[in-house]
C-alpha cells in the first residue's frame, strides 16, 4: 500500500517539481523497504542495517552538500526527506539526521580540508557511520556544564569523561565528541577502536527501539593533535550542529504525524460499531481527525517557511525552536489521538501508531526538550533569558566563588 | 551501445478509477500517474547496459502533456535523453501507438529497444511486438534474463515448465518481464541532474505521420464501464448448528456447485 500523502490545503503547490520528486523517491523507498520490516525491527530492538547501503546509494546522507559529488539539495527537499523517513520510523530518521546533520555537518563546516576529504565521502557512502557526543549523564539541557575534558599532551589530545544517550554510539566508526579544553569547548574526531574509548548500549528503551542508543566512555583516550575540529571554539559550535538536526526533526515530526493520522483515518472509515456505521461517522471521532489534519497542515506551513528562510540564509535558531517544539508536540498529540481512535488495536504493533507514539516521547525530549525550546522562544520575544532559574544562578555564583577561594589557598 | 526504452505513463495501480463524462475515457482528475511497472524493468536493464558499455539511454513516450513527468523520472534514474511525442494516445490502438513509436525510434541512434511486456493501464501487450515488426527487427518477449555482446543478444524467457533461450542479432526489441532485474530508486543526485536535461518534444506530424490516421482507427473504445459492485455475502443463522451445516452443504452443492 503506497502512502497517499496528507495535503489538505494544496501544500504541494508550494514545492518545486524536483522537491516533489525527491519526496516521492524517499516515499517509495519507505513504503517498499521500511514499512514491511520496521515493526519487527522495533520489536527485536534492532536497527535495520541492511537499509544503510540503499540509503547511501540514493544519496540521503549529506544531501545538501554540493561538493564531493553529493546532490546539493535545497533545505526544503532535505526536509521532505526527513519527513518521509520519519513517516517510516523516528529511529530511521534519527540515523540519517545524526549522520548528515551532526557528523557530516560539523566535519564539513568546522573541519580541516584533510578531515573533510577523508571523512565526507566515506560518511556519504555509508562506509563509515558516525555519532555525536554532546549530552552527558548529568548534563542534558545544560551542555555547557559538561565534565568531559581534553588535555593537550605533546602531539596528542587526551580525553576523559562520559557521554550518554548517543544515537548510533555503539555502531559508529567515528564519534564527533565535544569536550572542555583550555577554557572553551571544542570538537574532536575520535575513531572506533582508539584505546581508552569504549561504548555501552542503553538497554530497556521503550522508545526508538529500532535505533541504537549508547553511552560513550573516555579514559585517558589519546587521539592525534590534528583530530580537533580546528574551527570549534565554544558552545555555539555544537549548538550550530543541533540547529541543523532540529530543523530536520521539525519535518520528521510531520512525517510521524502523517503516518498516525492516515492510519486513524483509514481505520475509522472501516471500523463498524453501533448500527452498521463506521466510527468515522461519529462526531467525537471526526473532531479528533479534524484536529490532527489542521495541526499537520499548520506544521507543514511552518516547516516549509523555515526551509525557504534557511535557503535564503535568514533562518535563526529561535525559528527552528518553534518548528521543532510545535511539530513534534502535535505529532505526539496526533499519535495519542490515533491510539484512542484505534481502540485496543491502537496498542498492538499490527498498526504503526503505538510505535510512533513511543518514539515521539524521545523526540519530544532530545535535541532540545519541548520546554527548553519554549524558553528559547520566550528569550527571543522578551529579550530575557530564563533558562537558569535565579536561585540556581545564585547558587552557581556562590559555588564559583568558593572554588576561587579554595584555589587562592 | 545505445538503447531506446519506450515507456507508458499509467494511473497508479492503487488508483480508484472513475469513468469520465464522455463514457469512453477515465477521469484523470486527482489521479496519480506512474511509469508503468514493467517499463521500470526495461529501463533498469538499459541503464545497466549503459553502465557496462557506455552510450545513451533514450526514453521515449507517446502521450499527453503529463507524460513528460514520466520521462523526467526516468532521467532521474539514469536515462540520458528523452523524447516526448505529444498526442492523445488514449485514443490510439496498439498498431497506432506502434507506428508512432517506430517512427520515433528511427529518429534516434539505437542498437537495442526495450519495452515493458505490457502497460498496466489497459494491459496492452501488443505495442512492443508490433513496433518490432514495423521496424523489421527480431524480438524476444517477456524476457527474464538478458546478455548483450558482440552485436547479438541472448535472452531467456519462461515457458511452461522450462526456460527458453533465444539468440538474436542487433538491433532487436526486448519486452521485459518482472524478474529481469531489480529496478533502482532514483538517486537524489540523479533528480538534480535530470533537471538539466531538456526533453525533446515532437508532434506526431513532426515524425511524418498523420495523427488522424493514428487515432480511433481499427480498434475504437466504444465505452468504459466499472465492474459491477460485489454482492454482499449471505449470513446463515448458527443458532441450530446442525441446520446451519445442512444449509452450508446445500449452498456448496447447489449454488457454488463445488461438490
Amino acid at each position: 500500500m503506497s502512502f497517499p500523502g496528507v495535503d489538505y490545503m494544496d501544500i504541494d503547490s508550494l514545492y518545486s517539481e524536483d522537491e516533489l520528486m525527491v519526496r516521492q523517491t524517499v516515499r517509495d523507498f519507505v513504503d517498499e523497504e521500511v514499512l514491511p520490516i520496521i515493526e519487527h525491527a522495533n520489536r527485536e530492538e534492532k536497527f535495520p542495517n541492511h537499509l544503510i547501503p540503499k540509503m547511501a546509494e540514493m544519496g540521503l546522507f549529506g544531501a545538501t552538500i554540493k561538493e564531493y559529488d553529493l546532490p546539493g539539495l535545497n533545505n526544503v527537499a532535505y526536509g521532505l526527506i526527513m519527513q518521509e523517513l520519519e513517516r517510516g520510523d523516528s529511529g530511521l530518521r534519527s540515523f540519517a539526521s545524526v549522520q548528515s546533520g551532526l557528523v557530516m555537518y560539523p566535519i564539513y563546516t568546522y573541519g580541516s580540508k584533510e578531515q573533510r576529504d577523508y571523512w565526507i565521502p566515506k560518511l556519504a557512502a555509508g562506509e563509515k557511520i558516525g555519532c555525536f557526543g554532546l549530552t552527558e549523564p548529568d548534563f542534558g539541557s545544560n551542555p555547557g556544564g559538561m565534565r568531559t575534558y581534553a588535555r593537550r599532551d605533546g602531539n596528542s589530545w587526551v580525553l576523559n569523561g562520559a557521554k550518554a544517550w548517543i544515537t548510533n554510539g555503539s555502531v559508529a566508526d567515528v564519534a564527533v565528541v565535544w569536550a572542555k579544553c583550555e577554557g572553551t569547548i571544542r570538537g574532536f574526531i575520535v575513531e572506533k577502536g582508539t584505546p581508552g574509548f569504549t561504548t555501552a548500549y542503553h538497554m530497556g528503551k521503550f522508545s526508538l527501539r529500532a535505533s541504537v542508543t549508547s553511552q560513550l566512555f573516555f579514559e585517558d583516550c589519546r587521539i592525534p593533535a590534528e583530530n580537533v575540529l580546528p574551527e570549534t571554539n565554544g558552545l555555539k559550535y555544537p549548538l550550530g550542529c543541533l540547529t541543523q538536526a532540529r530543523y530536520g526533526i521539525a519535518w520528521g515530526g510531520l512525517g510521524a504525524a502523517m503516518a498516525v493520522y492516515n492510519t486513524a483515518l483509514e481505520y475509522s472509515k472501516s471500523r463498524i460499531q453501533f448500527g452498521g456505521m463506521p466510527i468515522a461517522s461519529h462526531q467525537l471521532v471526526q473532531n479528533k481527525l479534524a484536529w490532527m489534519v489542521t495541526e499537520i497542515t499548520k506544521g507543514q506551513l511552518l516547516a516549509t517557511q523555515m526551509g525557504r528562510l534557511k535557503d535564503q540564509g535568514k533562518l535563526k535558531p529561535h525559528h527552528v525552536s518553534m518548528g521543532k517544539m510545535n511539530n513534534v508536540n502535535i505529532a505526539l498529540e496526533c499519535a495519542r489521538m490515533a491510539r484512542d481512535i484505534l481502540g485496543a488495536n491502537g496498542v498492538s504493533d499490527e498498526y504503526p501508531v503505538i510505535r510512533h507514539m513511543m518514539n515521539l516521547e524521545s523526540v519530544k525530549t532530545y535535541e532540545g526538550t519541548h520546554d527548553i525550546h519554549n524558553l528559547i522562544i520566550g528569550h527571543a520575544v522578551t529579550g530575557i533569558p530564563a533558562y537558569n532559574p535565579p536561585m540556581s544562578a545564585q547558587a552557581e555564583q556562590e559555588a564559583t566563588e568558593r572554588a576561587a577561594e579554595l584555589a587562592k589557598k | 551501445m545505445n538503447s531506446v526504452v519506450c515507456i507508458s505513463h499509467v494511473p497508479d495501480t492503487e488508483s480508484r478509477i472513475k469513468v469520465s463524462g464522455d463514457g469512453r475515457h477515465i477521469d484523470e482528475a486527482g489521479l496519480k500517474f506512474i511509469v508503468s511497472p514493467y517499463d521500470e524493468f526495461a529501463l533498469e536493464e538499459a541503464i545497466r547496459l549503459k553502465e557496462k558499455n557506455g552510450g545513451d539511454v533514450t526514453v521515449v513516450t507517446y502521450g499527453p502533456e503529463r507524460a513528460a513527468q514520466a520521462l523526467r523520472e526516468c532521467l532521474a534514474r539514469g536515462a540520458t535523453k528523452a523524447l516526448h511525442i505529444k498526442g492523445e494516445s488514449a485514443d490510439a490502438d496498439a498498431l497506432g501507438i506502434a507506428k508512432v513509436l517506430a517512427a520515433a525510434i528511427r529518429s534516434v541512434p539505437h542498437d537495442i529497444v526495450f519495452f515493458g511486456k505490457q502497460g498496466v493501464g489497459t494491459d496492452n501487450g501488443l505495442v512492443g511486438p508490433m513496433t518490432a515488426e514495423l521496424l523489421g527487427y527480431p524480438q524476444v518477449n517477456v524476457v527474464t534474463h538478458l546478455e548483450v555482446a558482440d552485436g547479438k543478444l541472448t535472452a531467456s524467457r519462461e515457458i511452461e515448465g522450462a526456460e527458453e533461450v533465444i539468440e538474436a542479432p542487433l538491433p532487436a526489441v526486448i519486452t521485459a518481464q518482472k524478474g529481469l532485474n531489480e529496478p533502482r530508486y532514483a538517486s537524489l543526485k540523479g533528480i538534480m541532474a535530470a533537471k538539466k536535461i531538456a526533453i525533446d518534444t515532437k508532434s506526431v506530424a513532426d515524425l511524418g505521420l498523420d495523427e488522424s490516421n493514428i487515432l480511433n482507427q481499427r480498434v475504437v473504445f466504444v465505452s468504459l464501464q466499472l465492474p459491477p459492485e460485489k454482492a454482499g455475502g449471505r449470513k446463515i443463522d448458527a443458532s441450530d448448528p446442525a441446520a446451519a451445516a445442512q444449509e452450508i452443504i446445500k449452498f456448496i452443492r447447489e449454488e457454488a456447485k463445488a461438490l
